[in-house]
């Protein structure tokens, strides 16, 4: 479903960019994709994204990586094999939780950046060997370019739109 | 969007730079062809790491007794090398982190370098304990994995273990942040490429980076939420590094400033470090717009701060050390037994070239000169090699019984492995140089409005927007191309 024609609109600024993509939202138009060469401020309030949930999903891995170093401390200095080191004797784990410490630190840092950055690689599909999907180089240069689908017939007046907020190309390109 | 910044603030971009400029700049290194000064520090540094590697060879293959180790000296080239290495490897991350929750924009000219720097400079600290285990082919055994003699665990008691923990999770999770932030930038440089073979590796290393408006959201969040995971990260780095001697029971070890005092001398040194490699390659790589004076003397403020507290503590231990009246605290690194005895060059060295010198960059002058920064960076190098070695080696050689005292001499193995690491760490940092952006290009774009000279001169001079005039074209032809997809 959807459109099989996209525009492709081109802007080499951001300020310009960001009125462009209030101003096609104003007129109603489903905005599918922008294409920055660097984050422009304000850009995913503009085009109604969503708040990203990757700090929470973060929090909730750091979260698992403290109980792993607490389970692991307890495991493998308590339970399995508790031994007296230097007149301090493995009976509890509360009571040599200090020595834990470090550790129990460590591991939820460890837990927390890994997982969050595995977990946004997957989402935004950044992978290697992963193909570029850029429409054009030279969105990682200076262009910003607004991908807008089009029906049949829409043609002419997007176009106008698009160039009265300052584009400065314009392709319409079939997709499907 | 505003893009204003106060005018007081000097720019931290010269000159009428765009978008595109930026870009050029930055891929240039790269595209280019290295000059006959990038092939003589290469070859160097190669033949240094190449001399280093055949004596830790010999180290391995015939024992640490090749060092100029003795019971009573268990350990001391090999460990000031590796807490001189995890204290240089501190300013980069300390940069991308710290300053990024601080919302310091100089940080975007430097944190690239920084890091990379960071990451290097933790790959040699962490040869050394792999080196001094003797076997470490048995290296894994620090590892909490069961073993085949019965479960016989870690013992997470221990600081040395703390450290790997410690040292293990910052190497990754630095590597991981730098990464990242790379993504934009290779992607940058991939869809710039020309010869097929570029193309392909930028490709790869750019994960498939397309630069959708979700992807900087999520982009400018996961460095956000790093950056609040990696300062507290590099905080504990060097207080758990100096948990390895905090909390032995030798007099001049067992000292509760230490966490503090390490953690402000490593900053101390990194920050030293990247004036050390900045004011050359903002040379070498023609980067002047980029690296200002102003970015030398940010850094220098912050090494004079750093300096400040690592003084302090210094004049503190030695305080405490004479105060107690105590005979163990009389031949500790900062005593009037240390100033006096065997190794009261080493003494004055720290002082030298750690207090005295440093205090230089209090005069605007030198701080902002690139030559004299250099200079002191350099000084700064040899000071804080001097504070571990100072730390360790005096410390050890007067232990509580005066038949074992003893005086530390290195062998030439001691020396080749250290310059080894010299050597490796450059050829990592010059290859670096020459195959990944320098600079955080996607993050300089965001503030050349703001802080850019030419925007800067314009706005506040001649009331100029940023935002340029919209020139509407006269409808063209419509072209319809097949898309790849």
């Amino acid at each position: 479903m959807g459109a099989s024609k996209v525009i492709h609109a081109f802007y080499n600024d951001d300020e310009i960019l960001l009125d462009a993509v209030k101003a096609v939202k104003a007129e109603h138009h489903h905005i599918e994709e922008v294409f920055c060469p660097f984050p422009v401020h304000g850009l995913d309030k503009a085009m109604g994204l969503e708040p990203t949930r990757l700090a929470i999903a973060s929090f909730m891995f750091g979260v698992t990586g403290l109980a792993v170093a607490i389970w692991m401390t307890n495991y493998m200095m308590i339970q399995d094999w508790p031994q007296d080191i230097g007149g301090k004797p493995s009976f509890s784990w509360f009571e040599n939780m200090p020595a834990f410490v470090p550790v129990m630190f460590e591991l939820t840092v460890f837990f927390a950046a890994h997982l969050m950055v595995i977990t946004f690689y997957m989402r935004s599909r950044i992978w290697p060997f992963k193909k570029a999907e850029n429409p054009d180089p030279r969105t990682t240069d200076d262009h910003f370019l607004m991908e807008i689908p089009v029906a049949e017939g829409d043609e002419k007046k997007l176009t106008a739109l698009l160039e009265k907020t300052g584009a400065v190309e314009i392709n319409i390109v079939d997709k499907h | 969007m505003s893009h204003y910044e106060a005018p007081i603030r000097e720019p931290l971009v010269l000159g009428d730079k765009t978008y595109h400029d930026i870009t050029e700049d930055i891929a240039k290194p790269i595209e280019g062809k290295a000059n006959k000064n990038w092939y003589i520090a290469f070859y160097i540094s190669l033949a240094a790491m190449l001399w280093g590697f055949g004596c830790i060879f010999y180290t391995i293959g015939t024992g640490i007794g090749v060092w100029g180790l003795s019971k009573n000296i268990g350990w001391a080239w090999d460990i000031t090398n590796f807490v001189w290495w995890v204290g240089i490897g501190h300013a980069g991350t300390l940069i991308s982190a710290v300053l990024l929750l601080f919302r310091q924009k100089w940080r975007m000219a430097i944190n690239r370098s920084a890091e990379a720097m960071t990451i290097f400079a933790v790959f040699q600290a962490g040869l050394f304990p792999i080196i001094h285990m003797g076997r470490p082919w048995n290296g894994y055994w620090v590892l909490p994995i069961p073993n085949t003699y019965g479960s016989l665990w870690v013992n997470f008691n221990s600081p040395l273990l703390w450290d790997v923990f410690a040292i293990s999770t910052y190497l990754s999770v630095s590597l991981v942040f730098w990464w990242t932030g790379l993504l934009p930038d290779f992607a940058m440089i991939r869809d710039r490429a020309v010869k097929p073979f570029q193309k392909k590796i930028y490709s790869l290393i750019s994960f498939g980076w397309s630069g959708r408006a979700k992807d900087w959201q999520r982009f400018e969040e996961v460095s956000l939420v790093l950056a609040g995971l990696a300062t507290p990260l590099v905080l504990s780095v060097h207080t758990i590094v100096s948990f390895d001697f905090a909390t032995s029971v030798n007099p001049g070890w067992h000292s509760t400033i230490f966490p503090p005092y390490f953690v402000a001398g490593a900053i101390f040194s990194g920050f030293a470090m990247v004036q050390t490699l900045l004011g050359i390659m903002r040379k070498v790589t023609n980067l002047e717009a980029y690296i200002t004076r102003l970015h030398i003397e940010y850094m220098n403020i912050v090494i004079i701060l750093t300096g400040g507290i690592v003084a302090v503590a210094y004049a503190t231990e030695f305080f405490i050390a004479w105060y107690t009246g105590s005979p163990y605290e009389y031949y500790t690194y900062l005593s009037v037994g240390a100033a006096t005895g065997p190794y009261w060059w080493a003494f004055y060295s720290l002082l030298l070239f750690n207090i005295a010198i440093p205090q230089l960059l209090w005069i605007k002058k030198i701080r902002r000169s690139f030559v004299w920064s250099f200079i002191i960076s350099i000084a700064i190098n040899i000071g804080m090699w001097f504070e571990r070695f100072d730390i360790i080696a005096i410390v050890l050689s007067k232990g509580h019984l005066p038949s074992t005292w003893w005086r530390f001499e290195p062998t030439f193995v001691d020396v080749g492995i250290f310059i080894g690491t010299i050597g490796f760490f450059f050829v990592l940092f010059l290859l670096y140089a020459r195959t990944f952006p320098v600079i955080a290009q996607a993050e300089v774009k965001t503030i050349l409005k703001s802080s850019g000279e030419f925007y800067k001169i314009r706005r506040d001079e001649q009331g100029i927007p940023t935002k340029p005039e919209i020139k509407v074209k006269k409808a063209k032809g419509k072209s319809t191309k097949k898309d790849k997809e």
